[in-house]
């Protein structure tokens, strides 16, 4: 079934569709509109799930490793510092594997207070252990969250869905909400808390052990990487839908390459369609999966990384994952941090003019 | 006396905990109340590491261990799911873990009425971290925090839980292990959020010789250092110890004087604190038991 729906509303849709029995959720902008529909899908009885009002981000997720451990499917939903006041439970998320899926609407930290798009929140949030996913259309909010249940009950990891605040989250764009079905079959976690069968989880563990653990989590989490294909097959086998780790556009002949991650590398994809029109050979691929990190096949290209982030001193986020992953020359373009609008033919003017390797702070430089 | 408690035992041989620790002894009574059907919420506390190492545990019920401020929070979400139904889903959490960090998804769980039962074990510091001051500490306690003796009063959580009104409280002591087994098959026939606040000597943190816990645990109700009390109904019922407390005082010195932590305290202004407090608990519990307390 086709209908017009924003980011957000995808998103507490998915949540439905993926038979969520348990969700957690504390309301901040941008992310309140997936809190308020899945508040209201269960009120009408249109969801069969609990909804737990919490008192703070840190209960939300809390609440979630709760129902996870003890077996039930779970969902909480944030945004910038909601998304950081849970970091303690995102680590604890991952370490007890569990295959919580939350959606993070992307957004500013502050100070200063800003409420628009950045991917500082969710990026700072990279080596906790839980997979990262960045959408860039309606559809694929909703898509990705189906899927992101499927392969983190797969992997016993949790997974990170992220949407850029308002471009994404309160844009308006058709949507298929077709059932899931039997996509997502019912949840059986290998560790749940049994009154039958008692243990312990979380308790003290000796440093070898503990060692182990960690190991497990990194052998999980590149193991991922190839569930994840496996999953994307399976959703393009019963919806027509295809989806990768990196989408790549016009990449065929190109001699550059812009890389970059939701809505802006969508836009990069217009800048493309402009510059290919003046005859520069230049394709784009935008990162869907951002852990665990692909690897693009960018050698013996010129590549522009586009990041609405960066790790001070140091630099775009996404262009340090990329030289650590290709031996290649990046230019890093920083954009759109804060919401700074960058429309196609500023991302095609920096495009025309960007260096083999450096750095470039769009309106700074 | 004991006789109708049962022989099943929950709280395994070989748990790591210190020789004459009250929290065990309170564990001990609150799984044999509880049974198997329970599950066991723990923040970071003395009964995180009382479990032994992994791949072993002495909890003879699932445990889910949690980071220090969650565990409220945690055990909703386990009462939330439908598969927990008819299951016992009881916190178990240290006074650090309750009055400080953790009262922020304690109240919104109390708030919200989440259908669990939360206990608070007492022993009035952080004695997993080696004995520093927690809100509970009483005034004069020595902790590592307060090494001369703490300078104010302890955070009263019972009137904070209180103006909750959770449907049932109460407060219970590891040396009253009956009193305490009852209170928590009660409070687990009840539906929504139970609260039970337990004083457990801990004598590694107090410093006293480990075969007074039992009679510590006692002096503390004697002396009106403790209460023993159930709130229901918006109302306080006092326990027959209290009540007979209130009538005669035991000497607060018998309590004071075995315990290392109150070196040097001022006996008098802690027995300041002491007459107010059963000044409070009598006003709480209403004229009627104030009288039946008197006469
Ligand atoms: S420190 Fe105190 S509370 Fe902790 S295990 Fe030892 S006696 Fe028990």
């Amino acid at each position: 079934m086709k209908k017009m729906a924003t980011g957000n509303q995808a998103a507490a849709l998915a949540v439905k569709e993926s038979n969520v029995e348990v969700v957690a959720a504390y309301p901040i902008t941008p992310q309140t509109e997936v809190v308020e529909t899945i508040a209201s899908l269960v009120e009408t009885g249109k969801m069969n799930a609990s909804y737990i009002r919490v008192e703070s981000e840190h209960s939300a997720l809390a609440a979630c490793i709760g129902a996870s451990a003890s077996g039930a499917r779970a969902f909480t939903a944030t945004s910038s510092h909601g998304l950081l006041y849970m970091h303690e439970m995102i680590h604890w998320a991952a370490g007890a594997r569990l295959p919580i899926v939350m959606a993070n609407i992307n957004r500013a930290i502050g100070p200063a207070w800003n409420i628009w798009a950045d991917h500082s929140d969710s990026l700072s949030q990279r080596d906790t252990g839980w997979m990262q996913f960045y959408a860039a259309t309606v559809q694929e909010v909703y898509d990705t969250i189906l899927m992101s249940y499927r392969l983190a009950e797969k992997v016993c990891l949790p997974a990170m869905v992220c949407l850029d605040g308002f471009i994404l989250s309160h844009a308006i764009q058709p949507l298929d909400v077709t059932p899931s079905g039997d996509f997502i079959p019912p949840i059986s976690l290998p560790h749940a808390l049994d009154t039958k069968n008692p243990m312990s989880y979380g308790n003290l563990t000796g440093p070898n052990d503990y060692f182990k653990f960690r190991r497990m989590i990194h052998d999980a989490m590149k193991r991922a990487d190839k569930e994840c294909r496996e999953v994307e097959r399976e959703f393009a086998e019963r919806f027509g839908r295809k989806y990768g780790p990196v989408m790549e556009y016009r990449t065929d002949d190109a001699d550059t390459i812009i890389v970059g991650m939701g809505t802006m590398a969508r836009e990069a994809e217009v800048a493309v369609d402009l510059l290919r029109k003046e005859g520069l050979k230049v394709g784009s691929m935008r990162v869907r999966q951002f852990r665990p990190f692909p690897r693009l096949g960018l050698e013996g290209k010129k590549v522009v990384a586009l990041d609405r982030d960066c790790s001070y001193g140091a630099g775009g986020i996404l262009a340090q994952e990329i030289r650590f992953h290709h031996d290649v020359p990046v230019y890093n373009i920083i954009a759109g941090i804060g919401g700074q609008d960058v429309r196609y033919e500023v991302i095609a003017e920096l495009v025309r003019k960007a260096r083999p390797e450096g750095e470039f702070w769009l309106g700074v430089d | 006396m004991l006789d109708d408690i049962p022989q099943e035992e929950y709280l395994l041989k070989g748990n790591t905990a210190c020789a004459g620790c009250g929290a065990m002894l309170a564990l001990r009574y609150i799984l044999k109340a509880a049974g198997q059907n329970t599950i066991i919420v723990n923040p970071a506390c003395c009964s995180t590491v009382c479990q032994g190492t992994y791949p072993k545990t002495a909890y003879g019920v699932p445990v889910l261990n949690i980071a220090f401020a969650a565990a409220a929070a945690a055990a909703d979400g386990i009462a939330s799911a439908r598969r927990n139904k008819g299951k016992n889903i009881i916190v178990f959490a240290g006074d650090g873990g309750t009055v400080d960090i953790g009262i922020q998804a304690l109240s919104g769980a109390i708030e919200r009425n989440a259908n669990i039962l939360y206990i608070c074990y007492d022993n009035e510091a952080y004695s997993n971290t080696g004995m520093q001051k927690s809100g509970s500490t009483p005034y004069g306690a020595i902790t590592t925090t307060t090494p001369t003796g703490r300078k104010d009063s302890k955070k009263d959580i019972d009137l904070i839980i209180m103006a909750h009104r959770p449907k049932y409280m109460a407060s219970a002591s590891a040396a009253y292990p009956k009193d305490l087994y009852e209170k928590v098959r009660k409070a687990l026939t009840i539906e929504g959020t139970k609260f039970i606040h337990v004083l457990c000597p801990c004598p590694s943190g107090w410093r006293y010789s480990t075969e007074k816990t039992v009679e510590l645990g006692r002096l503390a109700v004697r002396c009106g250092m403790w209460f023993l009390y159930e709130y229901e109904d918006g109302k306080v019922k006092l326990n027959a110890p209290t009540k007979a407390a209130l009538k005669r005082p035991a000497p607060l010195a018998d309590y004071v004087r075995p315990q290392g932590r109150f070196k040097g305290v001022n006996l008098e202004r802690l027995q300041k604190e002491v007459d107010e407090e059963m000044d409070r608990i009598r006003a709480l519990a209403g004229i009627e038991n104030a009288k039946e307390a008197s006469e």
